[in-house]
């Protein structure tokens, strides 16, 4: 199960190196989460409508280790954009991934960006 | 940098490494800590719960990524077998070697074993780590008996735990009483009686000469010649400190074991401390976990340069848990060598026994026991602790109810009375942490302090000098939702319905802050739901996973289906589509608490096929996902029954028909039974029938779960109409007035007035909202429809329902075993 969290590296804006077309924009619920497939990774992409803000995290919620964040509420604490997992409801920050209320480990996160309509990922490889 | 090691990564080790790295501002200090057990350190006082839990990642004090974080190196999996105090190098069984500035020797102890000829046998085991556990789990699952060999506080421990495990359990201890240092000999016959109660024998007076058997044990021999023939053996006789490293490099060890420390910790080696259970101090081992925090405290304030501390010894009161009888001791348990006056009372009948020592003046309280009840604990202990002056009746601080009145002495005790012992935290701590943050809910309060975090014996001390100190502050705490809105549920309830809202964005943008979270989106769409009644998926992201997919989320992410069964009652030809279904899905089956069948195992991809089949046979959606009605239970009734009274089975179905899919601030669970034997367990319901001679009697308010709770009787003798009348009533007053999650019962426990002023609204209409309340339930009513037909019909709804919006591929982590011929989720990761 490690080696499935290891998958996941953060990826900055400046070292992406692939911008992978995921899905179109109405593809994805609003104010909420949605899984992309990339190769063998499961990538969650939130679409924060109301702060007109796109997120991508890993799906895998380092708790126990499940393929669901994609499924989890999104919302802010303070002016922190964030995801609760469904099973347990522990918090990630969107912007950096930080774990907000536990002490398992930060998510991995991924650049997005919307063109004619289209969701992007960017990956380093 | 100075480089300070740590070696052992238990309990004590790993606070001072979080000690130390908070008090280490600067980065004067790296540090490394060394653990010879696999796992970084867990909380071993909790060690037990492995047993229910069976996951050593909940008993972890902190990640590995904790450590990384901090920048502590941990090496775990690693034994320090040589301390070279000239160089000071520390070196490892796979020969690595390290430098030292400082030296932090952490090392615990090992359980005492006894030269006892066999203690080498299959089947002896001691009980100290995960892995001793992991073995007594895995042996026990194949035999029947254990016996435990030390009747103390871990002793008894462990014999609960072979107890629940199902095994015939056996304590044998060497002295006359059990845990005879805490207790007298009348505290410990209570004891022994309420455990023999529960099922354990207790042998008293046994020496153990033999331990026998053919490579496996299967029999002990005591010195007086008699025998007892067990499976499976338990030493717990004590500790032994682990020593050998101390010794062998030369560092002063006392004579019983144990590295010999000064009031500072440190050992005849300045540069070498010990703290924990490891270390000697003033000749004394202490075995308990919150004395070797404070040692650890010491050797920081030392190092950090802080105001010097001394550890100045500990008080040994404890607690024991986990036994199914509450057993307490505190200050000078047993008094016997201080003159003092006891007092003691006992109720043989309901199996307790307090004892307190009073000073002969009569002034002090030295110390005392509680078994059965301890209830009095904490006051009793901070008595003891602070020296306070005691009441003119002692007694009184232990006989029953009349200690009752003093619920808030929290507010009297002196400000720097320790309340947490295990992270000692202070009550001036906890008051100045609440009035300095502001701070309102008990999770803050510990989240800041730390305080609860250890054994959480302290937990209800502290909810009441928050509630004290909010009070003496002026502060009624609302108790609003979240950060997002400043109202109450009711509030928005109300201005929902006035202001005629249906969508949470437009809630949010006039009446609150922010972007909502995972706790303020679920309440609103329950009440949306409660006021509107429309689709709830038509706002799918404010859902909770549950009823924003319709089902229940499992273990690995898959869902489960719960078809409607009304009153538990159905037809052959209904039983055998679900079969079907369930074949043909390969869903495990199980029949619920509740009197329906649950179908677990289905991918989200699947629930809407799964559906349309069901509801093309006519079922409809169980809402088992929702805050919602649940199930309405029956008993077979007047139908067939030689003593039912009236036709239980139709009138479950009426109700359960009539309320299937109303959302409340809870979930809602019901029953009728068909005469006072009460078979369908009417009374543990939010509401529940049951028939009389000439009508129904109503219950309300009654719920199983965590806290069970019996309902109590609304109004008796109703017929059919009224019945149904008052329910609506009822129904529709808790849905408006109800704190988010809360049941019925805990309803009702806030409710001022509680059950008279319950009836009086629902019965005689004293605040004129009778005909409201029925009008807003038929509109519930009328407006129900079944979610799961709604979706099956909408091809763009029912297109929600995958794992990928880019792949038509499934979720290739669900993984399954099979058990007893029925697929199960994997172990969580
Ligand atoms: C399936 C079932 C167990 C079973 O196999 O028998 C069950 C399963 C769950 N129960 Fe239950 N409860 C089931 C009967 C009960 C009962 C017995 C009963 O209803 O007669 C109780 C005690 C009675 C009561 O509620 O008053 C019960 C008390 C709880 C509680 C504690 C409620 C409380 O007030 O303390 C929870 C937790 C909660 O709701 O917050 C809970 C929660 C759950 C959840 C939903 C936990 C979760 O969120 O995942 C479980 C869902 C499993 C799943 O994935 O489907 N379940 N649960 C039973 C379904 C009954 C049904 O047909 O709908
Ligand atoms: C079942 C059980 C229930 C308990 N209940 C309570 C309770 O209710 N209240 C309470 O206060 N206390 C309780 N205790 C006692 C409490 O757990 C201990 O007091 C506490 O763990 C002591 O901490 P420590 O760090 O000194 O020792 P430990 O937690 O034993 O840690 C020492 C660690 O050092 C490691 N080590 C030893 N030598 C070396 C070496 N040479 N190299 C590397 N590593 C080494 C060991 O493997 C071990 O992991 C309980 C204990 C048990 C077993
Ligand atoms: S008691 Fe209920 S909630 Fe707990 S494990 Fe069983 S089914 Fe799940
Ligand atoms: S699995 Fe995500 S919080 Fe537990």
């Amino acid at each position: 199960m490690t080696t499935l969290l290891n998958q996941y590296k953060t990826v900055k804006p400046e070292d992406v190196k692939t911008w992978f077309k995921a899905a179109k924009t109405s593809d994805f619920p609003v104010d909420g989460g949605a899984c992309v497939l990339y190769n063998d990774l499961q990538v969650a992409v939130y679409n924060f409508n109301r702060r007109r803000e796109w997120y991508a995290s890993q799906n895998l919620c380092p708790h126990k280790k499940q393929m669901i964040l994609s499924r989890g509420m999104i919302g802010s604490t303070g002016d922190e954009p964030k995801v609760a997992c469904p099973f347990h409801k522990k918090t990630f920050s969107l912007k950096s991934g930080k774990n907000l209320n536990g002490d398992e480990c930060d998510l991995a996160t991924y650049p997005v960006k919307i063109e004619n309509g289209y969701v992007y990922i960017g990956f380093a490889e | 940098m100075k480089k300070v090691i740590v070696i052992g990564n238990g309990m004590v080790g790993y606070k001072f490494c979080e000690k130390l790295h908070k008090a280490d501002q600067n980065s004067r200090f790296s540090i490394s800590v060394y653990g010879e057990e696999h796992l970084p350190a867990y909380d071993r006082v909790h060690l037990s719960e492995y047993f229910t839990k069976q996951s050593a990642d909940s008993l972890l004090l902190a990640s590995k990524e904790w450590y990384e974080e901090k920048n502590i190196e941990l090496i775990t999996g690693t034994m320090v077998t040589r301390i070279d105090r000239e160089n000071k190098k520390i070196v490892t069984h796979k020969g690595t070697e390290a430098h030292y500035d400082i030296l932090v020797l952490a090392t615990g102890s090992v359980p005492f074993v006894p030269t006892i000829s066999g203690t080498d046998k299959k089947g002896v085991f001691v009980y100290r780590t995960i892995e001793d556990l992991e073995n007594i789990i895995q042996f026990g699952k194949e035999v029947k008996s254990a016996a435990v060999l030390g009747g103390g506080l871990l002793g008894l421990e462990a014999a609960k735990a072979a107890f629940d495990m199902g095994l015939e359990t056996h304590v044998i201890e060497f002295a006359s009483r059990l845990i005879p240092r805490q207790l007298d000999a009348n505290g410990a016959r209570v004891l022994q009686h309420e455990l023999e109660k529960l099922g354990l024998t207790i042998h008293l007076n046994k020496s153990t000469r033999e331990i026998s058997g053919n490579g496996r044990l299967d029999a002990l021999t005591f010195t007086d010649n008699s025998k007892l023939d067990v499976d499976m053996l338990i030493i717990s006789c004590g500790i032994r400190p682990r020593d050998e490293l101390a010794q062998k490099s030369g560092l002063k060890t006392g004579e019983r074991g144990g590295v010999i420390v000064n009031d500072l910790m440190q050992t005849s080696d300045p540069h070498i401390f010990a703290i924990g259970e490891v270390a000697l101090h003033n000749n004394m081992i202490y075995g308990l976990v919150a004395p070797g925090y404070e040692m650890a405290d010491v050797v920081v304030k030392q190092l950090a340069g802080e105001d010097k501390k001394e550890f100045n010894g500990f008080d040994m009161s404890t607690k024991l848990k986990l036994i199914g009888v509450e057993v307490a001791s505190f200050g000078d348990a047993l008094a016997e060598s201080s003159p003092h006056r006891p007092i003691i009372w006992q109720d043989a009948l309901s199996g307790i026994y307090k004892r307190i020592n009073i000073s002969e003046d009569g002034s002090q309280l030295l110390g005392g026991m509680l078994v059965g009840d301890a209830g009095d604990y904490n006051q009793l202990l901070q008595i003891t602790k602070n020296n306070l002056t005691l009441p003119p009746n002692p007694e009184d601080l232990i006989l029953g109810k009349r200690a009752e009145t003093d619920a808030h002495e929290g507010i009297s005790l002196p400000d720097n009375a320790q309340v947490c012992s295990c992270e000692d935290i202070s009550k001036g701590d906890i008051v100045e942490a609440i009035k300095a943050g502001g701070l309102e809910k008990l999770e803050q309060v510990k989240a800041v302090t730390k305080a609860c975090t250890g054994c959480g014996a302290c937990t209800p001390m502290v909810k009441d000098i928050m509630n004290d100190c909010h009070k003496a502050m002026g502060k009624t705490v609302k108790q609003t939702i979240c950060e997002h809105f400043s109202y109450t549920r009711q509030e928005l309830l109300d201005i929902i319905k006035v202001k005629k809202i249906k969508s949470y964005d437009d809630l949010l943008n006039a009446y609150g802050k922010g972007d909502g979270c995972e706790v303020c989106k679920p309440v609103i769409a329950s009440i949306l739901a409660s006021t509107w009644n429309e689709l709830i998926v038509n706002q799918d992201t404010i859902q909770d996973t549950n009823d924003r997919f319709l089902a229940n989320i499992q273990k690995g992410g898959s869902y489960s289906v719960v078809p409607r069964i009304p009153g538990g009652e159905i037809t052959p030809d209904k039983l055998i589509v679900i079969g079907m279904v369930a074949k043909k899905y390969e869903l495990y089956t199980k029949i619920t608490g509740g009197q329906r069948i649950d179908l677990f195992g289905a991918r989200v991809d699947q629930l809407p096929d799964i559906w349309e089949e069901l509801i093309n046979a006519g079922f409809e959606s169980g809402h088992a996902y929702g805050k919602a009605l649940r199930t309405v239970k029956s008993c077979v009734g007047s139908s067939w029954c030689r003593y039912g009274l009236h036709d239980s089975v139709s009138f479950a179905i009426r109700v359960e028909e009539r309320y299937r899919g109303l959302r409340a601030p809870h979930k809602l669970k019901s029953a009728v039974s068909g005469c006072r034997r009460e078979c369908a367990e009417a009374q543990s319901k939010d509401f529940g029938i049951i028939a009389t001679e000439i009508g129904w009697n109503l219950y309300v308010c009654g719920n199983g779960g965590a806290n069970p709770q019996h309902a109590v009787l609304l109004a008796g003798d109703l017929d059919d109409e009224t019945c149904i009348k008052y329910i609506d009533r009822f129904l529709m007053l808790y849905i408006k007035t109800a704190e988010p999650l809360n049941r019925t019962a805990t309803w009702l426990n806030k409710l001022p007035g509680g059950i008279d002023y319950l009836k009086d609204v629902v019965i005689n209409d004293s605040l004129g909202i009778a005909k409201q309340l029925e009008q807003e339930m038929q509109f519930m009513i009328d407006t129900y429809k079944c979610e799961w037909k709604e979706v099956v019909n909408n091809p763009s709804l029912r297109a929600r329902f995958k794992h990928f919006v880019n792949s038509e591929e499934t979720d290739s982590n669900l993984h399954y075993e099979v058990v007893r011929d029925q697929k199960v989720p994997a172990a969580w990761g």
